[in-house]
């Protein structure tokens, strides 16, 4: 088995508020200081290209080089879509006069799965080592910071879906060469972020079940996020206990209690994957991605 | 630090409907959920209308059996928590599509064009894919709630979106749509629509067969001929919501976290707020690291006072501890004092991480007495 870094493609996907950007960036960057060509790419959470409705033209979506050997990019589906038909189209003639329709807009909203397919069909594009884009260098690695938990497992599994429903042409034959890559463990790996709080827990537990049920893939990863110290062995607890009227005991009485909470929660999320959850703790300054990346480089 | 000297039931007085936003992952919809109990137990009828909350906060109102309407939560429930309930909460789990497909049968003609459209193989997916649909689902709920008269306060926990800018403009969005040169072409009888179709429509439509393998033209046809008849009426509502969205007895409350992409967030929605002259009720900013004077003692005097009884490296893990509550209150110290100058509000309503998470009854009038500064401890 490929190891998480030999993969082609990264999908770090969590409950909303937990740190899914931040923790995809360190990722990021983990693999660029392993000598890896890494793109970070945001997918828009707006899930609609429908936004084509009232969009005068687009921006290209660029690749930003953010640091060496890291680059980042934001895909957004309408983009995506006005990519594909320049690609697939024999005449920019017709590709453009299609971007410019806002009757194809609609019918394109309006086909099932579309979205996702398209914002699939670009991640995949970017794991490719002979990109379709012209003039584009090829990636070793592309980490995904997917929508929320719920819906990245819609925009994964939308090649197959729209596969068979569509049954035949380009973007069906299409949509089944994305997925063999989408649901090979050997390619693709799943990472959920998660607070030890019971509600990003249990979320988490729902990807999985949905990661495997419809996609036949393990969660491969869990990092549990923003984690405060768990300071105090039961002894110091007690020892600490008489002294409680004192400001800075009751707070750090208070932090114990915390703590075991979330131990019970870290034990929840080590029974979801063979591999125990990697534990990045609060940084009470603010998440300095530089600090996240050694601290991933030690556990993964 | 306290809460402030204006509380949520101050802010909310003579409003009809709050609507609560903010970015995913803040606590919008137990603050939501605080809220509502907190304005029933002190007499009103209050509504609280909830997309996709938590289990265990759903099934601690009982709100798991609920469809698309209001039902009122047992007082039994709320019994034995320390607080009369002289009012009613009803609560609603908001089911974006059903909403749709209610607008749509309501504004109907007949029975044959509602199951037309509701039946039609695209219909599902573009109604959803129109942009803020489900946000506009969401007040078109809270208008007909309203309209109905039944309650004193409705309190809406607004869906989780990317961009705020989607819950505001959702009414415009949807006239636009329905009053816009797309769909008119598939409407105007003979004349353009049979030039459109004979020619550029007709060449889309092969193209994306060509590409998806996908026919959708006939159904795109059939739904927009039906759709034509409801016009009128849906821009009628459109305009209606739009209304409601700026209304004296509507206000806005912007939940927050005291983190950086929340902050960046609630700032841009109080200026989109401001610019589309919508009402703005409060600030929230939850789950807060707040120290009392005595908290802010310096690591070193705090290892020093308890080495004694601790012994020196217990008195050092206390003294760590205490330092970065203060690095970490002192950051949000600042998040705060960023809040308070971009929205030229000098009060927000602070709201201190709690201990545990807020899932029951107990956890929420905890909550709510923080947002009507009525808590006395931290």
């Amino acid at each position: 088995m490929n190891t998480l870094l030999e993969r082609r493609l990264l999908v770090v996907t969590g409950k909303g508020g937990v740190g899914k950007t931040t923790v995809a960036a360190a990722l990021g960057l983990v693999a660029a200081r392993a000598g890896k060509r890494t793109i970070v790419a945001e997918v828009a959470q707006r899930g609609d290209v429908a936004s084509a409705f009232d969009r005068e033209g687009s921006q290209p979506f660029e690749e930003v080089e953010l640091a060496p050997g890291l680059f980042h990019i934001s895909i957004d589906p309408q983009d995506a879509l006005e990519e594909y038909l320049r690609d697939q189209l024999p005449s920019g003639v017709v590709a453009e006069l299609l971007i410019r329709s806002k009757v194809f807009a609609m019918v394109a909203a309006a086909t099932p799965g579309m979205r996702e397919l398209l914002t699939v069909g670009k991640l995949w594009e970017l794991a490719q080592l002979d990109r379709r884009t012209p003039g584009a260098d090829a990636y070793d690695l592309v980490v995904v910071d997917a929508p929320a938990t719920g819906h990245g497992v819609a925009v994964l599994s939308a090649p197959r879906t729209f596969a068979a429903a569509a049954g035949s042409g380009p973007v069906a034959r299409q949509g089944k060469i994305i997925d063999r890559m989408l649901s090979d463990p050997e390619q693709i790996a799943v990472i959920a972020v998660s607070l030890a709080e019971e509600l990003a827990v249990t979320e988490t537990a729902a990807l999985r079940t949905s990661l495997r049920e419809r996609m036949g893939l393990p969660l491969e990863r869990v990092v549990a996020n923003a984690l405060d110290p768990d300071r105090y062995s039961p002894r110091e607890a007690t020892r600490l206990e008489p002294h409680a009227a004192h400001p800075a005991v009751a707070r750090a009485l208070r932090a114990h209690r915390r703590a075991l909470r979330q131990r019970a929660q870290l034990a929840r999320l080590r029974t979801f994957t063979d591999q125990a959850p990697v534990r990045l703790p609060l940084h009470p300054g603010g998440p300095a991605i530089e600090l996240l990346a050694d601290e991933l480089t030690a556990q993964l | 630090m306290t809460s402030g000297t204006s509380g949520i039931d101050e802010r909310l007085a003579g409003k009809r409907i709050c609507i609560v936003a903010g970015s995913g992952g803040v606590g919008k919809t137990t603050a939501s959920a605080a809220l509502a109990l907190g304005l029933a137990a002190a007499g009103q009828r209050v509504a609280v209308v909830t997309i996709d909350p938590a289990r265990r906060l759903a099934d601690s109102l009982g709100l798991e059996e609920l469809g698309n309407e209001p039902r009122r939560v047992d007082a039994t429930v709320l019994e034995g928590h320390g607080i009369e309930m002289r009012g009613e909460l009803w609560a609603m789990m908001l089911d974006p599509k059903a909403t749709f497909d209610g607008l749509i049968a309501k504004l109907a003609p007949d029975a044959a064009t509602r199951d037309d459209v509701l039946g039609n193989r695209i219909y599902a997916q573009l109604s959803s894919a129109i942009a803020g649909s489900q946000e506009f689902s969401a007040v078109a709920k809270l208008y007909e709630l309203d309209r109905d008269g039944d309650y004193d306060a409705i309190v809406l926990d607004t869906p989780p979106s990317r961009n705020a800018l989607d819950f505001l403009d959702a009414p415009d969005r949807l006239a636009d749509f329905f009053g816009g040169r797309a769909l008119k072409l598939f409407l105007v009888p003979g004349g353009i629509a049979g030039r459109v179709m004979g020619k550029g429509t007709a060449v889309v439509f092969g193209i994306l067969k060509k590409l998806t393998g996908v026919n959708l033209l006939d159904d795109v046809s059939v739904l927009f001929r039906s759709m034509g008849s409801l016009i009128d009426g849906f821009r009628e509502r459109a305009s209606a919501v739009k209304a409601l969205l700026s209304d004296p007895a509507t206000t806005f409350l912007i939940v927050t976290s005291p983190e950086r992409e929340p902050v960046a967030e609630a700032i841009f929605f109080r200026q989109k707020l401001r610019e589309a002259g919508m009402p703005f009720g409060g600030l929230i900013v939850n789950r807060a690291a707040v120290l009392t004077e005595a908290e802010m003692t310096a690591p070193a005097a705090i290892h020093a006072a308890l080495r004694d009884d601790l012994g020196d490296a217990l008195a050092a893990k206390v003294a760590a501890g205490a330092e970065d509550l203060q690095i970490l209150a002192a950051r949000h110290a600042a998040a705060i004092e960023r809040l308070r100058s971009a929205f030229d509000e000098p009060d927000p309503i602070v709201v201190p991480r709690l201990d545990g998470e807020v899932q029951d009854i107990d956890g929420l009038l905890v909550l709510y007495r923080h947002l009507a500064g009525r808590s006395n401890s931290t």
